[in-house]
């Protein structure tokens, strides 16, 4: 097994996040000129001067939600028409209200999860304005609110535009991204056609239709903006999606360069780089340590083979050969560390061990995270970590010249507790019922591990899945639908709230017995609150899903 | 807030027709000029026919061709995706089994694993080349050739994984066409 390429592929996106950082704070900074000035004529030519005015945390939070409300609308109408509209070669059916109302939830809150094949239940048209206009937009809407929080932090009267935000992540950095991306996704091979699926007659003379479609337009962005959401129910492990080698190893980066790079977008917007190393320092630990834990237990045979006469090898079970074989571990972690979701290997079909490690990537949630909303994840803990750091030294928290007080610290827990609370709370109430019991492929161990997994992907606005799970029924698309709505919003509103009460407060000089939070001793602290919240969370659903059936006599 | 939807609304509808609109039509005007065999899906043809595309495997069971992977969908290339089952459960293993004995493996000589193991997609349209090579000797005895000359065409159909890899795979329909090619079948069994 080779690692040379993937390690190096890690570090060239380590690298080109930094720039790319700075890029995404230059898109959003308060200065207008150039592009962005001609932005803002445009937004306020469209909107009015209510797209532009600057408004305090609340009115930011209002304006995301109002803006998610009508994206929300939009989508669900096109589903629920996509036979009556245009681009329609194959003749796609309406989807069903349930699955609509999940669908387009899913999209707007940058989740993906998706409880259909594209290529089955989908329009071209559905393909491009729901999914991949969503895709464009929701990805931005986070980063957008990445930037409220810092200036929130940096100590700013007003939280911003939301508007004028997200139309500038969108279209200033976004967009050229995503279409460098698809002319380099053109080159492997992947296609971008309107014309209807392809009928062929195979060498044996049966007819087969081949689906096809605008796929590398979509895939471009799916993969930067930690979207995730598939052009065909094989997700990127699709020959069309992902044709080769070089195109898995480029989807692969494009999955982490932006959520690397919103930690450097916090670092120039609060005019501290040295808090975003710390940051991304710890963000990398983590990442790499699934990494070498998936890998490791990956490498082994699958166990249900045990004593029949094939040769032995790596679990080959629900994997495409033309990535290599380090591409499933690597990619498993990368997807869900980051909130993509995406998948070029079938999860449910990995070594239980290694089910793990993507399982542990959404339950923190924090290496590097979804764009923009994973590093407003790590603000929460980060309050959680200066207040212990604040407890230790007996002194009250300080966090960039800010007392880090009760109000702020109750909030930053409520925030951090409502992931395990829907995580914990969704998997009992399905594993307990006939709704999750009858909608399992394999029982037992596993099984739970599939309610688990759906659940944790739902709550961390993920997307993958473990996809045996018969999920397209009211309950799991109404449940599922309504935990994606809360993992994106409450995480997001409490931190708005806590960097604007934040920044109501005078600074307070930095003193000697001040704890420093851009040091090594800070970024042990951070890894050990994220590690022990995690653990103490989610350990017991670990124990009973993929321990269990490792542990399993067979 | 109905000031502020109606706002949104606009907003929304302006920046889809360009993130929608404006960059899905310059995607599809980039391909039309740079990329137009492989933007229409890689579409092989024979005879004037097409015949499948380059990067999605078909179903093979005649004992001239070399078989891809099995499929969970039965290669269904308009339905894709793989069996989802457990690497460590008794539904796994049944399958295994049953494709073990269609392919005449025994302990003396044991199947690559990607020949008993679906791939994910469901639609992998390679083979390692020992996968391949493992089928030459089916291959030439039903197409009446010397089993040397099989493992010949199999060898020039394959190629490297990636740079500077050592692992060679073999596109299965690339390598069933040069079989076809090298060795034509009686015209009976077309």
């Amino acid at each position: 097994m080779s690692w040379t390429i993937p390690t190096l592929m890690f570090l060239a996106c380590a690298a080109a996040s930094v720039p790319l950082g700075h890029w995404l704070a230059w898109s959003v900074d308060d200065a207008s000129s150039g592009v962005r000035a001609r932005l803002d004529r445009a937004l306020r030519l469209v909107g009015g001067e209510r797209a532009l005015r600057p408004r305090d945390w609340r009115g930011y939070a209002l304006s995301l939600l109002a803006f998610h409300a009508v994206l929300f609308t939009c989508a669900a109408l096109v589903l629920t028409c996509q036979s009556h509209l245009p681009l329609d070669p194959d003749g796609k059916a309406d989807m069903g209200a349930d699955l609509a109302f999940h669908t387009a939830i899913s999209f707007a809150t940058n989740t993906n999860l998706q409880h259909y094949s594209g290529e089955v239940a989908l329009s071209y048209l559905s393909q491009l304005v729901v999914v991949m206009g969503s895709q464009f937009l929701s990805a931005a809407a986070g980063l957008a609110v990445l930037a409220a929080l810092c200036r929130g932090l940096a100590g700013r009267d007003s939280c911003g535009s939301f508007l004028r935000d997200t139309v500038r992540v969108a279209l200033v950095v976004l967009l050229p991204l995503a279409f460098a991306l698809a002319l380099v996704l053109l080159a492997c091979g992947v296609p971008m056609t309107l014309d209807g699926a392809a009928a062929a007659t195979t060498l044996e003379g049966v007819s087969s239709t081949i689906a096809r479609g605008p796929v590398a337009a979509v895939v471009a962005i799916k993969q930067l903006g930690t979207n995730g959401g598939g052009f065909f129910g094989a997700n990127a492990a699709h020959p069309f999606e992902n044709p080769g080698f070089a195109s898995n190893l480029v989807e692969n980066a494009a999955i982490l360069l932006l959520p690397m790079a919103a930690v450097w977008m916090f670092g120039r917007m609060v005019a501290s780089r040295r808090q975003a190393a710390v940051v991304f320092a710890v963000m990398s630990l983590l990442t790499l340590s699934l990494v070498g834990a998936a890998a490791v237990t990956e490498h082994a045979p699958a166990a249900a083979l045990e004593g029949l006469p094939v040769a032995s090898a790596p679990n080959l079970e629900g994997k495409e050969l033309r990535f290599g074989s380090a591409a499933a571990p690597v990619w498993a972690v990368s997807t869900t560390a980051t909130s993509n979701g995406s998948v070029d290997a079938m999860h449910d079909s990995l070594n239980p061990l290694t089910g793990l490690a993507p399982l542990a990537g959404m339950w923190l949630n924090v290496a590097f995270g979804g764009v923009g909303v994973g590093f407003v994840n790590v603000f929460l803990f980060v309050i959680v970590a200066v207040f212990v750091a604040g407890m230790m030294v007996g002194r009250t928290p300080e966090y960039l010249g800010k007392k880090v007080e009760a109000r702020e610290m109750k909030l930053a827990s409520l925030g951090l507790l409502c992931h395990p609370l829907l995580v914990l709370g969704g998997t009992a109430l399905f594993a307990a019922t006939a709704f999750g019991r009858d909608s399992v492929l394999e029982h037992g161990a596993h099984g739970f591990t599939e309610i688990v997994y759906e659940m944790s992907s739902a709550a961390a606005n993920n997307g993958s899945g473990f996809e045996g799970l018969l999920d397209d029924t009211p309950a799991w698309n109404i449940v599922t639908g309504l935990v994606m709505l809360f993992g994106r919003f409450v995480p997001i509103v409490l931190p708005l709230a806590v960097s604007g009460w934040l920044a109501a407060k005078p600074r307070v000089a930095a003193s000697a017995g001040t704890f420093r939070t851009d040091g090594a001793m800070f970024g042990v602290i951070l890894a050990a609150v994220v590690i022990a919240v995690g653990a103490l969370s989610f350990l017991p659903l670990a124990v009973l899903g993929p321990v269990a059936e490792h542990l399993a006599p067979r | 807030m109905f000031a502020e939807l109606a706002c949104s609304l606009r907003v929304l509808v302006a920046s889809l027709s360009v993130c929608v609109v404006v960059y899905g039509s310059a995607v599809l005007g980039v391909a039309c000029v740079c990329a137009p065999w492989t933007r229409q899906g890689s579409l092989l043809e024979r005879d004037g026919v097409v015949i499948g595309s380059e990067l999605v495997a078909q179903r093979f069971t005649r004992p001239e061709y070399v078989w891809p992977r099995p499929s969970a969908v039965d290669y269904a290339a308009d339905a894709s995706g793989g069996s989802n089952l457990s690497p460590a459960g008794g539904r796994l293993r049944a399958r295994v089994a049953a494709e073990l004995a269609r392919l005449d493996a025994t302990s003396a000589r044991p199947a690559p694993a990607e020949l008993v193991l679906a791939s994910g997609s469901g639609l992998d349209p390679d083979l390692g080349i020992d996968a391949a090579r493992w089928q030459a000797a089916r291959v030439a005895q039903a197409r009446g050739v010397p089993v040397e000359r099989v493992l010949e065409v199999v060898d020039a159909t394959s190629r490297a994984l990636g740079p500077g890899s050592d692992t060679r795979l073999v596109n299965v329909l690339r390598l069933d066409l040069a079989l076809d090619a090298a060795f034509p079948m009686p015209d009976a069994r077309r």
